[in-house]
C-alpha cells in the first residue's frame, strides 16, 4: 500500500485526517466489501430468524419449552463474540460458517421473545373468531397469529439487524469482516491510515440506519393497520 | 494434531497459572476484569447524575430513547481502531488509552437510557408525597429517585458490562492489554499452530462472561430496594 513509502516521523503528523482520494483509488473495493457485508447480515439473520420461527412455534404449542429455550439463547447472547469465533476456528478454519454461526445465534433471543410476546398479546377475540370459522391450528398460526404479530417481530428484527452489522466488523480476524476490513487495514499499514478506518466505521454506521429505515418502512407497508388504529 | 491435545499442552505450559505473569490465565483475567470494572464506573459517575437530573425535570427525553439505538449502531471494534489511531497520532497511551474511551463510550448509551427510564417511570404520587413532607428537589433525587431506579439502572449497567467484557477481548488487537483477548488474537497469527490458544483463550473469555453476568443477577437482587421487592412479591 501507498502508506509504506518511507515518511520521515515529523511530517507524519501534518498527514490530514480523511483523504479523499483513497476513496476514489479504493471504491471497487468498497463496493465490494460492503457487498460482503451485507451477504453476511442477510444469512446471519435469515438463518436466525428460520430457526427463532421453528422455536417460537414449538414455545407456542408447548408452554414449558419457553423457559428452556429463552434461558438457552439468553446463556448464548452472553458468549462474547471473539470466544464464540475463538471456539469455532479449530473446527471451522477461517471460513463465512465461523462467522456466521455466532452472528446468527446472537439475533434468537430477541427474535423468539419477540415473535412469542408478539403473538401471545394477539387478541382472544380474533383467535376465537378465526378457530369458529373453521381455523386449523397451522392456518391459524401462519394467516392470523403471524401477521397480527408483525409489528413486534420486525421490532426484534431491526435490533437484531442493526446489532448483527456492528458485530461483522469484528468478523475481519477471521479474514471476513466486510467493512471490517477497512477498519483494521488502517492500523496494518507501516503507518496508520485513518482514511480506511473512518470509511469503515462510518460506512458501518450508514448501513445500520439505513437497514433499521428500510425494516421500518416495511412494517408500515405490511402492517398498515397499526398506523390506522393509531390514527383513530 | 488434535485441537483438544493443543489445547492440553497450551494449559500445561510454563507460568499458565502465573498471578504476575503476563502468559498467566489469572494475570489476564484481572487485566480483563480492571478494564471492564474501571470503564463502567468512569461511565456511570459520567452518566448516572445527568441522567437522573434530566429525568427528573423531564428533559431531553428524546436522547434518552435515542441513545440505545445510536450505540448499537457504532461498531466497538471501529470505536477500538479509531481511539488507537488518535492516541497514537497525539502520543497517549495506547496500551491503556484507546481502549478505555471506546469501552467507556460503549457503556453510556445503556446506563444513561436505564438511568432515564427508572426514574420516569416511577409513581408521581411518591414524588409528590415527598415534596409535600418538606423534601428538597435534590434529596428526592438522591433519596427517592436514586433508589427506587435503581434495578433498572443495575440491569442497564448488566446489559453495558456484558458489551464491555467482550469488548475488552477485541481490544487485543491494537494493544499488549485485552486481558483474556490475547490468547485469541495471538493464537490467530499463528496460524493452525495456535489452535489450542486461541480454543484455550475463547473457553476462558466465554467462562468469565458467564460468571460475570451470575454475579449481576445475584447484584440485581441486592440492588433492589427492600420495600419494592416487597410489594412485587405481593403483587404476585
Amino acid at each position: 500500500m501507498h502508506a509504506s513509502s518511507v515518511t520521515p516521523l515529523l511530517t507524519e503528523s501534518s498527514r490530514p485526517i480523511f483523504e479523499w482520494r483513497w476513496v476514489e483509488r479504493n471504491a471497487d473495493a468498497i463496493g465490494q466489501r460492503l457487498g460482503e457485508h451485507i451477504a453476511l447480515t442477510a444469512t446471519a439473520l435469515g438463518i436466525g430468524l428460520v430457526v427463532s420461527l421453528v422455536l417460537a412455534t414449538l414455545c407456542l404449542r408447548y408452554r414449558w419449552f419457553y423457559p428452556l429455550v429463552l434461558g438457552t439463547a439468553g446463556a448464548l447472547y452472553v458468549i462474547p463474540s471473539l470466544g464464540a469465533f475463538a471456539l469455532l476456528v479449530p473446527f471451522f478454519g477461517l471460513t463465512f460458517t465461523t462467522a456466521v454461526i455466532p452472528l446468527a445465534t446472537y439475533t434468537l433471543l430477541i427474535l423468539i421473545r419477540n415473535i412469542v410476546t408478539g403473538v401471545q398479546q394477539v387478541p382472544a377475540e380474533v383467535r376465537e373468531a378465526a378457530i369458529g370459522m373453521g381455523f386449523t391450528r397451522g392456518r391459524l398460526l401462519w394467516q392470523v397469529e403471524l401477521p397480527l404479530a408483525l409489528p413486534v417481530v420486525i421490532a426484534g428484527l431491526r435490533v437484531a439487524a442493526v446489532t448483527t452489522i456492528g458485530l461483522v466488523t469484528v468478523t475481519s480476524l477471521l479474514g471476513m469482516g466486510g467493512l471490517g476490513y477497512f477498519i483494521r487495514a488502517g492500523i496494518q499499514t507501516t503507518t496508520p491510515n485513518p482514511s480506511p478506518i473512518i470509511v469503515g466505521v462510518v460506512l458501518s454506521v450508514v448501513l445500520a440506519v439505513v437497514v433499521d429505515l428500510l425494516l421500518w418502512l416495511s412494517e408500515r407497508a405490511l402492517a398498515p393497520w397499526v398506523r390506522k388504529v393509531r390514527a383513530r | 494434531m488434535n485441537v483438544f491435545t493443543q489445547l492440553g499442552e497450551w494449559l500445561s505450559a510454563p507460568n499458565r497459572w502465573s498471578w504476575t505473569d503476563p502468559a498467566g490465565v489469572p494475570y489476564r483475567t484481572v487485566e480483563h476484569l480492571w478494564f471492564s470494572v474501571l470503564s463502567l464506573v468512569v461511565a456511570a459517575v459520567l452518566t448516572i447524575p445527568l441522567a437522573l437530573w434530566l429525568a427528573h425535570y423531564r428533559r431531553g427525553a428524546f436522547l434518552a430513547s435515542s441513545a440505545v439505538n445510536i450505540g448499537r449502531a457504532i461498531p466497538s471494534f471501529g470505536l477500538i481502531i479509531l481511539f488507537w489511531f488518535l492516541a497514537s497520532r497525539w502520543g497517549a497511551n495506547t496500551d491503556f488509552w484507546p481502549l478505555l474511551l471506546a469501552l467507556v463510550g460503549l457503556a453510556l448509551p445503556p446506563l444513561f437510557t436505564n438511568t432515564y427510564a427508572g426514574v420516569v417511570q416511577l409513581e408521581q404520587e411518591t414524588i409528590d408525597a415527598a415534596r409535600g413532607t418538606g423534601y428538597r428537589e435534590w434529596q428526592i433525587m438522591l433519596k427517592l429517585e436514586l433508589p427506587l431506579a435503581s434495578p433498572v439502572i443495575v440491569a442497564g449497567a448488566r446489559v453495558a458490562f456484558l458489551q464491555l467484557v467482550a469488548t475488552v477481548a477485541i481490544g487485543a488487537i491494537v494493544n499488549d492489554g485485552g486481558g483474556l483477548g490475547r490468547y485469541i488474537v495471538d493464537g490467530f497469527a499463528e496460524g493452525a499452530q495456535g489452535y489450542g490458544e486461541i480454543f484455550g483463550g475463547g473457553l476462558a473469555v466465554i467462562i468469565l462472561a458467564l460468571l460475570c453476568e451470575g454475579i449481576f443477577a445475584l447484584l440485581t437482587r441486592w440492588a433492589t430496594p427492600k420495600g419494592v421487592a416487597l410489594q412485587a412479591a405481593r403483587r404476585d
